[in-house]
């Protein structure tokens, strides 16, 4: 099957989705979730049949134009299904997060409100789908759209509620300065190399007589990416967006976004960094904001009380972790992994730590009605299975051995003394230290705080099974994480 | 297979989680794990014990076990020893059985994990396994300021481990692999200009997992707080683990480093024997005494790691740290077991409200007179052995001609440390056991067998390494 199905079958999903929606007059919503969920199921059982063009050369569409924009390799498969499951989870999330969602949409009994929460999901998925196999800058521009466009609205989509209509116009007017530098940028590298194909960009580097300009476009670019994976400088609008937003549309930002706006950094900086022209300064470039977005990441998350904000600071941190990774550049070799894949492998443990933890804030949010650390106090005592898996996943967000986080963060370090970084090694050693006592902060409340007869949470089946899951593979992959390499190969 | 030795622990873990009975699934446990651990360290040579597991290919990675050399036999069989004095001396609180049994075997399949593991990532990994349920049971089960104690030991602990984990990645970068015995192959490739960042890196992250002074504040309130099981497992077996990787990595892999912090260390030592040794004098509670002392015993081990740094290829100084952690593994573990039951039966650990013990529990007076007297350094006793061979290893190189070298120097000063030692053992001992009987010990009871056959267990080993030693010297062949 062309990979291409994958993305024209999501996208089908969500329209079919919205109409029927619309014209359904059933009271519950949630089958609209559900059936989003399979088709997410389907969809990504598929994945693993597509294939590209080189694969068959001989089919009437491995010719067709549109493989100048679209290309399908192992790492475009590993982030399409990591945009699939992502929004997997998220729409799981959401059924589960629907209480909350309907009584600051409609009336609080009705659910009429809801519906277009589970098919929007998927606009951006695809998006995201299509910005893991980008080739063409243009093309790319277009599904990062597709993608913020649907932010937009996932993040204010409780419009009876206050902070989440501020989130949502905080992220429109950053969201929208953010891709005026990411458009100029690419008018500039356009101006200098004269093609936007990424392909095409790396032939003609070498003969560049004056690389200045391309170089401006470059950081402009950087910069509007920065939004998208959340770091220095374009990270004020992270802590706010975060709280005001729908707790899944909070977890869809922190995870499926950012993967997607590395996903774009990498294709982008890729024919750059293999370049000698070029390298140096955007190297430079990478150590500096990677310094910057892990220090202010963890040392701004120390203060917080409120754990989604906190959980913002902590996506902050992670991608100066991130960053740190494309700072120590390396291709890949017979003996040790490339920046890359250790990238692409730190999202995948960050995909399951993160996700898991908001299924449980989702939770704590509707149960206890609140989100603030000092709302999971005494959560040891009245729900010890759910307080020891949010401790297993906050300690591997921290970076615990036998923990998938550690076996992130162990890569990224190795990469970093390969590469000799000394001063992003030692910021990214205080701020490992510093993320050890913020996510510590909250096991502490849980375990050893007492809760004043807080009433023990209910868990509906479906957050139960993900919870689970989610700390089974933290915890698997931690000691064994073999399964995620493979999915890179 | 040495996994097995791991993964018992953790099943038995799994085990109480499901329901099964705590106490019995962890005593059981416990035992099995005596029994193969004996059988284990016994014929460690064999060579039939490795098991690996391949885990990752790039770098490669391998969940690996097996005996590098009699130093972890010596360290798998004091965790098992401890480990089954730990489970059979606790006593749970009313309904947190499965807490307070299933985070013991935690802590004892991670200590099991570190002293077993060939590859650098599991041996640290494995300790971090057992730091997070020493937080947890600490904060939760505590006595006291519990509380402060448990974020305190967190902290520094955390802190402790991060910066030991910069220096073994820059190690493992250096030589270029992870499996530990490859890696003292490569020892050549770590230049000196490194070995001196390194040497440092491990001092203090080594340094803080096992209290060195300055970095030792963590342990006393720890200590005085924690749960019988955390504090015995911890102060016995896990701190261990500091000095077990001193001697495994940082000796062979950089000496030069070492050598140029030995001065530093040298002092710190001194810090840990003389000052802390002083603090402890001046304590008014028994488990705030036991915990300083047990600071304050590290002083002799990192003594030991001196000479061995300052005279390379002087295997006495190796097998006197070895020794002398298992003495004091051993001793340490019988003190905080017995505290535990004073505790118990008199309602109070502070040496003012104690007196005269001996009439009400003359068992308990009797086996705490033992344990104290191991922890002096009575001849006869492991302990002894240990520190006298410290400090004949301090003084290997001697020679008349040259006159006393800084380690010598630190060996006679810190033999103070044995008089000190005996000035706050024997002080305490008189306050709780002697006297005329206070309102706390008029009705103590005495203990009961189930209380006195850890206790036993644990004597029974100090004696036999105390009157002959080779029983480990042995095996460090």
């Amino acid at each position: 099957m062309p990979a291409y199905y994958l993305e024209a079958l999501t996208v089908t999903l969500g329209i079919i989705l919205l109409m029927a929606e619309t014209f359904c007059s059933c009271k519950g919503k949630s089958w609209v979730g559900i059936a989003a969920a399979v088709g997410l199921v389907a969809i990504l059982g598929l994945t693993f049949t597509a294939i590209g063009p080189e694969a068959k050369p001989t089919a009437a569409w491995a010719s067709w134009p549109l493989w100048n924009f679209y290309q399908f390799d192992s790492l475009a498969r590993f982030y399409k299904i990591f945009a699939l499951v992502t929004t997997l989870f998220v729409i799981l999330l959401a059924i589960d997060f629907r209480s909350i969602l309907a009584r600051f949409t409609d009336t609080p009994d009705s659910e009429a409100g809801t519906g277009e929460f589970y098919a929007l999901p998927l606009f951006a998925c695809a998006g995201m789908m299509w910005l893991a196999s980008a080739k063409d800058l243009a093309g790319a521009f277009v599904s990062l759209e597709l993608v913020t466009v649907t932010f937009y609205i996932l993040v204010a989509y409780m419009r009876r509620n206050v902070g989440s209509l501020e989130a949502g116009v905080k992220y429109l007017i950053l969201g929208a300065l953010s891709t005026g530098f990411l458009v100029y940028g690419i008018a500039w590298v356009y101006g200098a190399t004269g093609t936007m194909r990424l392909a095409e960009i790396a032939n003609c580097l070498p003969h560049l007589t004056n690389t200045t300009p391309l170089l401006f476009g470059i950081a402009f670019v950087m910069i509007g990416l920065c939004f998208k994976i959340g770091a220095v400088p374009m990270q004020v609008w992270i802590p706010d967006v975060y709280q005001g937003a729908p707790t899944p549309t909070t977890a869809f930002l922190s995870v499926g976004s950012k993967a997607a706006g590395f996903i774009l950094t990498i294709r982008f900086l890729e024919p750059f960094l293999a370049s000698e022209v070029t390298r140096g300064p955007i190297l430079t470039l990478l150590l500096i904001l990677a310094c910057a977005t892990l220090l202010f990441g963890n040392l701004a998350a120390i203060p917080q009380t409120n754990f989604k904000r906190l959980l913002a600071y902590s996506s902050i941190a992670h991608a100066g972790f991130l960053l740190l990774a494309l700072a120590a550049w390396k291709p890949e070799t017979a003996i040790s992994e490339g920046s890359i894949k250790v990238v692409s492998f730190y999202l995948a443990t960050y995909l399951l730590m993160t996700l898991g933890v908001f299924f449980v804030l989702a939770q704590v949010r509707i149960q206890r009605d609140g989100e603030t650390i000092h709302d999971f106090n005494g959560l040891g005592k009245s729900n010890p299975a759910l307080a020891l898996a949010l401790t297993v996943l906050l300690a591997a967000l921290a970076g615990v051995p036998l923990t998938a986080g550690f076996i992130g963060k162990f890569m990224v370090f190795s990469l970093a003394l390969d590469a000799q970084l000394w001063p992003g090694i030692v910021v990214a050693f205080i701020s490992a230290a510093a993320g050890f006592y913020y996510y510590f902060n909250v096991i502490r409340a849980m375990w050893w705080r007492d809760s004043h007869n807080a009433p023990s949470l209910i868990l509906p089946p479906i957050s139960k099974v993900c919870i689970g899951v989610l700390t089974i593979a933290v915890l698997v992959c931690g000691i064994w994480p073999q399964p995620i390499w493979s999915l890179l190969k | 297979m040495l996994a097995l030795l791991v993964t018992l622990p953790i099943a038995a873990f799994i085990a109480i989680l499901f329901g099964a009975p705590a106490r019995l699934t962890a005593i059981a446990a416990s035992a099995i794990n005596l029994a193969l651990g004996l059988y284990a360290a016994i014929t460690w040579q064999c060579g039939c014990w490795t098991f690996s597991l391949p885990v990752l290919a790039k770098p490669s990675l391998h969940l690996a076990f097996g005996f590098a050399d009699g130093m972890s036999a010596v360290m798998i069989l004091l965790s098992v020893i401890v480990t089954l004095a730990a489970v059979l001396s606790g006593k749970a609180p009313e309904g947190k059985e499965k807490l307070y049994f299933g985070s013991s075997l935690l802590i004892s399949a991670g200590a099991l994990g570190a002293f077993a593991a060939t590859d650098l990532f599991f041996f640290f990994a494995f300790h971090e396994l057992a730091l997070i349920p020493t937080f947890l049971m600490i904060g939760m089960l505590g006595r006291g300021d519990r509380r402060e104690a448990a974020w305190k030991i967190t902290i520094y602990l955390g802190l402790g481990s991060m910066v030991l984990l910069a220096g073994l990645v820059w190690l493992a970068n250096l030589t270029g692999t992870y499996d530990m015995a490859l890696m003292v192959k490569a020892a050549h490739q770590v230049d000196p200009a490194s070995q001196k960042g390194i040497a440092a890196l491990l001092l203090v992250g080594f340094g803080t997992l096992v209290s060195l002074f300055p970095f030792h504040s963590w342990a006393a309130p720890a200590y005085a707080s924690a749960p019988a099981p955390v504090a015995m497992l911890h102060a016995g077996v896990l701190k261990k683990f500091g000095l077990y990787g001193l001697l495994r990595l940082a000796i062979p892999l950089v000496p030069e480093g070492l050598q140029f912090w030995l001065t530093p260390l040298l002092v710190l030592l001194l810090g840990n024997i003389l000052w802390v040794g002083w603090v402890t004098i001046s304590q008014k509670r028994l488990d705030s005494m036991l915990g300083n002392s047990s600071v304050m015993h590290m002083g002799y081990i990192f003594l030991a790691i001196a000479a061995l740094i300052a005279f390379p290829a002087n295997p006495l100084a190796q097998s006197a740290a070895v020794v002398l952690m298992f003495a004091h593994g051993i001793s340490i573990a019988l003190l905080f077991g017995l505290a535990d039951r004073i505790e118990r039966s008199t309602g109070t650990l502070d040496l003012q409200e104690l007196g005269g013990l001996a009439k009400s529990a003359p068992g308990l007076a009797f086996l705490f007179g033992i344990a104290a007297m191991a922890s002096i350094g009575l001849p006869g006793l492991a302990n002894f052995s240990g520190e006298i061979l410290v400090f004949l290893a301090a003084f290997k190189s001697y020679n008349g001609t040259s006159g006393l070298g800084p380690v010598q120097i630190t060996c006679i000063l810190s033999i103070w440390g044995v008089v000190i030692s005996a000035v706050y053992m024997l002080r305490a001992y008189r306050k709780t056991f002697q006297g005329p009987s206070v309102a706390a010990t008029a009705n103590a009871d005495d203990l009961t067998l189930a209380d006195r056959i850890p206790a036993t267990l644990l004597i029974i080993t100090l004696f036999a390494v105390g009157l002959y030693p080779n029983l480990l010297l042995n095996l460090l062949k």
